[in-house]
């Protein structure tokens, strides 16, 4: 067993433990500490997606207890996948954070970053779903710090409502683990597996319960229809970094549902059948139509890419709740398109609003901004991609859900809906694009003084060069989608057949828990709980054989 | 002792809910706290209930109850009550910039429209 897979998870931990504890005050090393750990992260990240890209599945018993009875990490396609991208994201977002001097605004951000990272990258390794829950907490929690950071009247109201919005989701996620836990004596996604296959589809009430609230609760973090209230008001109100972060926030709830669903529950499940057709493809695509209407009515360049990020989710959940391994490829593709060109909007939502002065992000006729041709540019470009219109990736995701979305027997509403959508996101991107970038030039109200004299901006190249990288990401995934999409239907493909990832989390040796021997022999073999999980008990093998 | 458990889970969660449906923060927070302690309940009840029986391995001791929810109540205890000391001090520093307790979103229409009616 190699220690490789835990690193992820320690590396920021401990980074940011060193920034608060020793270099709290010196922003300078912060930043050099935190660049080397970002780029340290992105090699590692590499590494373990090398090791996974033949199919085989790594798996790290922490303290080396076996599965059922310690928790693992377990690293496989889709795991290494996700981990990638975001050591892929976070780094262009600290340089910009870096280079517009958002870090310095407030306190404790490289750190917090770090954890948030921590956070992401955990939730995405662990393959215990109480683990998941600690893991959510930490990214949450740090989320939190980040999202107020430099503070501000409207940043903290909207901080206070994603905090509650966030506390209910917490709440809600520990009584599915404990309904899970009670129907089945287990909290390891792969013996959960074992177990939930064996149970009664007759009275699986308890278990469908579990289910249904696990999908609400990934539901909060995927920002799907009725529980995306949080999103609009925390991502736009959100520092730009931190709103490019949570870009892949959204991604962890659509990966949840994805590991869940195909691993505990599988499609062909009884218990769990009509989960999806009957209420997760509407939702999402009442998300979709619910988001691109947001686009429309928006008022300010922060909301309209919010909302933009709420319909991409319901686009890329759409396409999960397929469930068919097409539908997962096609979602896992426009899951890598989505985050680069959502983080790459906030980035610039941010130049526009440090540019514009007083007039912000919102819909009014401003002078124009300095070096707006570059920024007008770069935003025809990101809203070219979020929107899905050719020649770049959102139009070959977008093509992939229609696709994926001809096996699904609401086929004529997923086409009508995503079409209609893309339409009426693209007249808000145009309506958003003219009014900020064109009409600056037309005649303006006011003192000629004022106008002739746009306010002195500190040279920022960093800025303009993470959100150009982050582009040109776009344009990379656009360039390979031959091979990405290879890769990402082998992900698929392993998702759909976990029986290599269960045998390994199960049969891989570690201590067990030895039969009990005390000083007199008398109650040795004398040990079991009440009875109600007799099969606690049972050996990894034997549980193995069972499936 | 079942029905006892599951009254008090069923009350803590309605009064939580009543209490995250108020729009100041305060009772809102209050709402959170008592949803925690009924999921608190709720997962320590998930290991089945056995009275006097210990959680650990014993000599002449046959029937134990299950140590896996008190550890997992335990985790889920430390990070409700961090969770919570942070929803205070957010909600303390937003109280303190906007001079209001409210949770819904400032809105300047809904403010004219209340001094339109007042």
């Amino acid at each position: 067993m190699t220690h490789w897979l835990v690193l992820p998870i320690l590396l920021p931990a401990m980074l940011a433990a060193l920034l608060v504890l020793v270099a709290r005050y010196h922003l300078t090393i912060q930043r050099v500490f935190s660049v080397a750990g970002s780029l340290t992260l992105l090699g590692l990240a590499l590494g373990l997606f090398w090791q996974a890209s033949d199919g085989t599945v790594s798996l790290y018993l922490l303290g080396n207890w076996s599965a059922p009875f310690g928790i693992v990490l377990v690293a496989d396609r889709l795991s290494t996948l996700m981990v990638l991208l975001t050591c892929v994201l976070a780094l262009p977002v600290l340089l910009y954070a870096i280079g517009s001097g958002w870090d310095a605004r407030g306190q404790h951000f490289h750190p917090l970053f770090q954890f948030q990272l921590m956070g992401i990258l955990g939730a995405f390794l662990t393959g215990d779903a109480f683990n998941l829950f600690v893991f959510f907490e930490v990214l949450l929690i740090a989320s939190y710090g980040l999202m107020i950071h430099a503070g501000g009247q409207k940043r903290l109201r909207a901080g206070t409502q994603y905090v509650l919005y966030n506390l209910l989701g917490s709440t809600l996620f520990l009584f599915a683990l404990g309904m899970l836990y009670a129907e089945t004596g287990t909290l390891n996604m792969a013996d959960l597996a074992v177990r939930v296959a064996t149970l009664d589809a007759a009275d699986g009430a308890g278990i469908r319960v579990a289910a249904v609230l696990l999908l609400m609760v990934f539901a909060v973090k995927a920002a799907i229809l009725p529980l995306h209230f949080w999103l609009p008001a925390s991502y736009s109100e959100a520092p730009a970094p931190v709103a490019a972060l949570f870009a892949i926030m959204t991604k962890v709830g659509a990966y949840c549902i994805i590991r869940m669903f195909t691993l505990v529950f599988p499609p062909d499940l009884e218990i769990t059948q009509g989960l999806f057709g009957l209420w997760l493809i509407p939702a999402a695509l009442l998300t979709v139509a619910l988001g691109m209407a947001g686009v429309l009515g928006a008022r300010d360049v922060g909301r309209l890419v919010a909302f933009s990020v709420i319909g991409s989710m319901g686009m890329l959940l759409s396409a999960v709740a397929v469930f068919t391994p097409a539908g997962v490829t096609a979602a896992l593709y426009y899951a890598l398109h989505s985050t680069f060109a959502t983080a790459a909007l906030f980035l610039l939502v941010d130049v526009i609003r440090s540019r514009r002065g007083d007039a912000g992000g919102g819909f009014d006729v401003a002078p124009p901004m300095m070096g707006g041709a570059l920024v007008a540019g770069m935003f025809f470009v990101a809203a070219i991609g979020m929107t899905g219109l050719p020649p770049l990736s959102g139009f070959i995701g977008k093509l992939l859900i229609l696709d994926a979305a001809r096996s699904s027997d609401l086929m004529w509403w997923s086409w009508g809906i995503i079409l209609v959508g893309s339409l009426v996101a693209i007249v808000g991107f145009a309506r958003a694009g003219s009014v900020v970038f064109w009409k600056a030039h037309q005649p303006v109200e006011g003192t000629p003084e004022e106008m002739a004299e746009p306010e002195p901006q500190p040279a920022s190249v960093l800025p303009m060069v993470s959100t150009g990288g982050l582009l040109a990401l776009l344009v990379a995934i656009t360039v390979g989608a031959g091979p990405i999409t290879r890769v990402l239907s082998d992900t698929s493909e392993q998702l759909f057949n976990p029986e290599s990832y269960i045998a390994v989390v199960l049969t891989t040796p570690g201590k067990v828990i030895k039969d009990y021997h005390g000083e007199d022999d008398h109650g040795a073999d004398s040990h079991g709980d009440d009875g109600s999980h007799g099969s606690d008990a049972v050996d990894p093998a034997a549980t193995k054989k069972d499936h | 002792m079942e029905l006892l458990v599951a009254t008090a889970i069923g009350t803590l969660t309605a009064a939580g809910i009543y209490m995250i449906l108020r729009l100041r923060t305060f009772p809102v927070i209050i709402g959170t706290s008592l949803l925690s302690y009924a999921v608190n309940v709720f997962l320590f009840a998930s290991g089945r209930l056995a009275l006097n029986a210990p959680p650990v391995l014993r000599d002449g001791v046959e029937v134990y109850t299950d140590p896996l929810p008190q550890a997992l109540v335990l985790t889920a205890i430390v990070i409700s009550f961090g969770m919570t000391a942070v929803i205070v001090m957010i909600a303390v520093g937003s109280y303190l910039s906007s001079d209001d307790d409210m949770v819904n979103d400032p809105d300047a229409d809904a403010d004219q429209t209340k001094e339109g009616a007042a």
